[in-house]
């Protein structure tokens, strides 16, 4: 049997279990099983997959979880500590216990997909998978074919959202290991703001897969910053692509940290649409032993007078490996534009490896573009005037890859995020120079 | 060389060179074990260099044509070309300048192309004006004092077996990739240069290929070996627009640099890019990598890439040994319909390998260009180094510029940069140039010159101005 | 404390200190002074570790140490601390980092317990009240974006708090303005301490009218050319290094 027979069995399975369904649900099931049919899953001859190999997820038996039981304890103690709207899934299947959403705003809404689709399927139907089109990847095809739960975030013009809107995602450690294909949805209206914050993280020994479709509309002067956090299992199994559709004097700010995960692979596309469009991207990720991280980003300058920036930073140590692959792409016609891109990677083993690819296509002349790659090592005068106060070697190399990680985590203005990345990459470094006593102190005397 | 003696040279009775008479016969279209077989026998060769061609064959049969390159031409019907042809007898070419598209001779012109060059360049069927194998002879003689070898691939297969069989495909494989293959299976001329240990060629090797150019086939093989701490610099191409019949031109060059050797290939690529809809240019696939096989070595590659219709063209170094350096530099304009697919592949394998990469590319009309390039460090490759500067500058609207840089490191102790930036020429530059009374066009030339001057100070200093002259003539109508 | 003998250092195959001579005892305040180019930043690098200088001869003790036999790092454990002329900028790496991480380390390194959190800040805080420093100052990268009074100050914070045995400055007065400057001297003049040495190596005599040394040398040409008191700092002043050179070749 194939690799892809086994999900599609799977697949198969559920469909009958599950009962009917809308019409229009049910011919996109079939439109991505049949299109994941019949590309099958990526192998390294394609382009966009030369540097991940998939394998571990294709050659994978995985079955879908049936309930969202979580030790209460774990939960309280990965769940961000801060005042939220939040959403928990497990597993992929909605957690109404881990989530909270008793004061919601008036303005917007915050819901399971099961919930909106329930309760008024029309209404999710037109936007749903109208930016993550089933030929976007063989991922984005299986994520088609199983969907059935996710979030679905609507902000009504003009609201402002002042608490930060959690999306969790935990994972179990099951006996046998398990699969979910959420999709989240957010539609900004115009002149809205919010801060939404995709959480990934997970019980130690969990060994699932996660496929999980975004898609992100802002309407005319929207404003989102978008956090992904993926603290998952280092067992986890990680495919994500965000799809991003901006309107005219929209802001759109990602951070897509990620430090968890044995193989992760993260798509993020943004259109921008209309004059005055904006978009950051920021990323940050920090791999050892045998974690990949993959991220692909994708900007689309398809109005005059867009704007983009991007800054990824990579850290590897162990034999980790690193990919990145930027592109920003100029339509014709879309003149008085800038983008910008960097990319800077740092590898902290001889057995650590970075494939990194900062693409430009432009077709309009009249354009302000440019963007860099490096890949290299901690200052040595840096070094050197970090030791002169008795600071040894290996700390003083610490001190840098935090402060390298630091040019990304500047730019986050939610404490609670900053903070736990700084310690998370403090604690990841290697032994000899743990710093995560430091940070701690560090924190506790900005507060004060 | 003073002129008299040149005009002298001109003068001289055709002797024997090293390009042996052939029978002025052609094969019909299409390429099977008979084509090479005959090629082979065309070229009086050994039995091993048939096997080789034909091990090749075998590969090129299973390969396809790539299509990762940003490229957009109709696929190429193999069958439909003739891979033999010998030179066309004086009777069927041009008599005469007066025979010759004077658009033509118009570039030739403003290149300042010497007027006995012209009709060679042509293909005017006169030989008193220029005997080119008669000079070829006269240099030969020098460098044969030098103890330097430099004839065409098919005589060094005839003279120099174990030389070639030695370094024959062993930096380019036979099976490399599908242009590579066919090249390897059908190639028809070239030259091979050998430079012996301690030896530095006593001139730079140019003047031959110039003219020697106009004869060459569409599948040039072309391999330089410099033995330990031997230099030679070899220029290929010409600037000015080469009449040539064939559409497809898919060359190999390989490079070998062993302990302390430095080799440094400069490219002026100008074949006809096709008119302003893009009709008949040539096809241009080239498969050209350099192996600094030796400690120390230094391989340089500088290309001026301004014409055929498609190019596609990735120049490389090996770096294999410590302290090995590879340099790229390249200027690529491309203009009306063109479209370029170039850059380098920088193989870091040695300790403390360096490379340099500058790109400058120029794109106007309705043309596309893209830099292609790959930096790769191995795990053994400690304190390897690379920088790359790419940068792109567009002229109007409907053209395309882009950058397709890999990189992929192995080794923590390596440095790796990237640079690179998208433009349009500054409007505020032009404005400066022609409040000081200068045309737009030639504050354009003046602009994209400066913009391409890190590349062309790489170029022997002939080449240079050349290549410059070329660039304005490449770019003429791209502006207002 | 420290004992320089007949030190010679090449850099980059050309000797620039020919045979250098120093004594330094505990509680003095000792000056170094000369013209560009004599060697005082090298002797300063020499002793604090910087890679790019070769000893060819000549030996360095501090408190009976071979310090050339010591790391970097080692050097600065062991109290003997270089202040910068041109301080290096870390970006991301926070000042309060940097203190902690080498306060520790230093304590570490005489086996002491890591200083507990409330002690630290509280020892911080009142170090950076001394060098008219705002506490923002900790949660800002090392010297990065500082301006040259600024950068100073920081280096004079760091011996406040690690109270070295012997303070080392290079050129720590250069780029100072008259406020900066008498802060500075403060900072030093709080090092002064029966048990602490402090070398300060200056072009000028600008600082010395506020932190009175001990001791004066004028370094020529790789060499201690002449050993004073303060008064030669005056002298050097009005007539220049011109007459000493003179003076020690004759």
């Amino acid at each position: 049997m194939s690799d892809e027979q086994t999900f599609l069995d799977t697949l198969q399975a559920r469909n009958e279990a599950r009962g009917d369904e809308p019409t229009w649900i049910a011919a996109r099931r079939q439109a991505g099983a049949a299109r994941f049919e019949a590309v099958g899953f990526p192998h390294k001859r394609v382009e966009a997959w030369k540097y991940t190999d998939v394998r571990a997820i294709a050659r994978g038996e995985f079955r879908l979880a049936d309930s969202a039981d979580f030790s209460p304890a774990t939960a309280a103690a990965l769940t961000l500590p801060i005042e939220a709207l939040r959403l928990t899934f497990v597993d992929g299947v909605f957690s109404r216990a881990l989530s909270d959403l008793n004061t919601l705003p008036s303005g917007v809404t915050i819901e399971p997909l099961s919930h909106a689709l329930e309760a008024n399927h029309e209404a999710v139907g037109g936007a749903l998978g109208r930016l993550a089109g089933v030929d976007f990847s063989p991922f984005t095809a299986l994520n088609t074919a199983f969907a059935e739960e996710g979030a679905v975030i609507r902000l009504a013009p003009g609201t402002v959202v002042e608490t930060p809107i959690i999306i969790q995602f935990l994972s179990r450690a099951n006996e046998a290991p398990v699969m979910s294909h959420p999709r989240v949805l957010i539609e900004a209206g115009g002149r809205s703001e919010a801060t939404v914050i995709e959480h990934h993280a997970g019980e130690s020994g969990a060994t699932n897969f996660t496929n999980l479709v975004s898609e992100v509309m802002l309407d005319r002067s929207a404003i989102l910053s978008y956090y992904k956090l993926q603290e998952a299992p280092v067992g986890d199994l990680h495919i994500a692509s965000l799809h991003v559709e901006q309107g005219r004097d929209s802001r759109f700010t990602s951070f897509n940290l990620n430090l968890g995960g044995a193989l992760v692979r993260n798509d993020i596309i943004d259109d921008l649409n209309a004059e005055g469009a904006e978009t950051q991207y920021n990323g940050l990720f920090f791999v050892r032993d045998r974690q990949h991280v993959d991220n692909h980003t994708l900007v689309n300058h398809n109005a005059p007078r867009t704007y983009s920036n991007e800054n990824y930073k990579g850290i590897l140590d162990g034999r980790a490996r690193g990919v990145f692959n930027g592109k920003v792409m100029v339509k014709r016609d879309s003149q008085q534009i800038e983008a910008y891109q960097n990319n800077a990677n740092l590898l902290l083993s001889d057995r650590a490896e970075i494939d990194t690819k900062p693409e430009l296509e432009i077709y309009a002349d009249d354009v302000k573009c440019s963007h860099g790659a490096t890949t290299g090592q901690l200052d040595e005068d840096a070094i050197y005037a970090l030791r002169t106060r008795g600071i040894d070697n290996q700390m003083a190399r610490g001190l840098l890859t935090l402060a390298f990680a630091g040019e990304v985590m500047d730019q986050v203005t939610l404490d609670v995020i900053a903070e736990r990345v700084e310690l998370a990459v403090a604690g990841k470094l290697p032994e000899r120079f743990n710093l995560t006593g430091l940070v701690e102190t560090a924190s506790a005397l900005g507060e004060k | 060389m003073a002129s008299e003696e040149m005009e002298q040279l001109v003068r001289r009775e055709y002797t024997q060179g090293f390009v042996t008479d052939i029978e002025s016969d052609t094969v019909p279209p299409g390429l099977d074990e008979s084509t090479i077989a005959f090629i082979s026998e065309k070229k009086g060769e050994p039995e091993w260099m048939l096997e080789w061609r034909l091990e090749a064959y075998h590969q090129w049969l299973k390969m396809t044509t790539p299509s990762w390159a940003h490229l957009n031409y109709p696929p190429i019907d193999y069958q439909a070309i003739s891979y033999y042809s010998a030179p066309k007898k004086p009777e069927d070419r041009p008599q005469s300048l007066d025979e010759v598209d004077p658009k033509l001779l118009e570039t030739y012109e403003k290149l300042g192309i010497p007027l006995h060059e012209r009709a060679a360049l042509a293909g005017v069927a006169v030989d008193a004006v220029f005997d080119s194998v008669s000079v070829t002879t006269t240099f030969k003689e020098q460098l044969a004092e030098a103890g330097v070898i430099f004839c065409s691939i098919s005589e060094a297969i005839r003279d120099y077996p174990e030389l070639v069989k030695q370094y024959l495909g062993s930096v380019v494989p036979q099976g490399d990739n599908f242009f590579a293959a066919l090249n390897s299976a059908v190639f028809t001329d070239g030259s091979f240069v050998y430079v012996p240990e301690g030896v530095t060629c006593p001139m730079e090797l140019s003047t031959y290929f110039r003219i020697n150019a106009a004869n060459t086939g569409q599948f040039e093989r072309t391999l330089i070996i410099c033995e330990k701490q031997a230099q030679v610099s070899y220029l290929e191409g010409c600037t000015a627009p080469m009449r040539d019949e064939n559409q497809l031109h898919a060359a190999v060059v390989e490079l070998v640099a062993l302990d302390d050797a430095k080799i440094k290939y400069s490219t002026v690529q100008n074949w006809y890019p096709g008119d302003e809809d893009g009709k008949g240019g040539i096809y241009n696939f080239v498969t050209k990598r350099g192996d600094c096989r030796g400690d120390r070595s230094h391989i340089s590659w500088t290309q001026v890439e301004t014409g055929s219709a498609i190019t596609w063209k990735y120049p490389s170094c090996m770096l294999r040994g410590k302290d090995s350096i590879g340099e790229f530099y390249s200027v690529a304009v491309t203009n009306g319909r063109q479209q370029a697919d170039t850059g380098t592949k920088m193989i870091h394998i040695g300790e403390n390998t360096r490379s340099t990469i500058v790109s400058k590319g120029i794109s106007a009309g309705r043309a596309n260009q893209s830099y292609r390039g790959l930096v790769k460090v191995g795990p053994r490759a400690k304190n390897a180094r690379n920088f790359t500067q790419c940068d792109s500058l567009l002229i109007g609207d409907t053209c395309g510029a882009h950058t397709y840089p890999y990189q992929e490191i192995g080794n923590s102790s390596s440095i790796v940069e990237h640079e690179a930036t998208t433009s349009k020429i500054g409007e505020d530059q032009l404005f400066y140039c022609q409040s000081r009374g200068i045309s737009e066009e030639d504050a354009v030339n003046m602009i994209v010159n400066g913009f391409c001057k890190d590349v062309f100070q790489e170029l022997p200093m002939e080449f240079a101005v050349e290549a410059e002259a070329l660039l304005n003539v490449t770019l003429e109508g791209a502006v207002g | 404390m420290l004992e320089v003998k007949d030190l010679h250092v090449s850099v980059e195959g050309s000797e620039i200190l020919k045979g250098l001579n120093l004594t330094l005892k505990q509680g003095e305040v000792h000056a170094i002074m000369g013209p560009n180019g004599a060697g005082k930043s090298t002797l300063s690098a020499v002793i604090s570790g910087k890679e790019g200088y070769e000893v060819t001869s000549g030996s360095i003790t501090f408190e009976g140490r071979d310090v050339l036999e010591m790391e970097v790092e080692e050097r600065a454990q062991a109290g003997l601390l270089l202040g910068f002329q041109y301080p290096v900028e870390i970006p991301g790496v926070k000042n309060i980092y940097l203190l902690k991480a080498a306060l520790n380390a230093q304590r570490a390194a005489r086996g002491e317990e890591e200083i507990p959190a409330p002690e630290f800040m509280k020892l911080v805080k009142e170090k950076l009240a001394a060098m008219k420093m705002d506490p923002s100052f900790l949660q800002r990268a090392v010297n990065e974006g500082f301006s040259g009074g600024e950068k100073k100050r920081n280096e004079i914070l760091q011996m406040l708090v690690l109270q070295p045995r012997l303070a080392m400055l290079d050129e720590i007065d250069s780029g100072l303005d008259i406020d900066a400057m008498r802060v500075v001297a403060d900072g030093i003049n709080s090092l002064r301490d029966p048990e602490r040495g402090v070398l300060i190596v200056t072009h000028y005599q600008r600082l010395l009218e506020h932190v009175e040394p001990d001791v004066v040398h004028v370094l020529v040409d790789g060499r201690i050319a002449k050993t004073g008191d303060k008064q030669l700092a005056y002298e050097l002043e009005s007539r220049g290094y011109e007459w000493v050179l003179e003076e020690s070749t004759a």
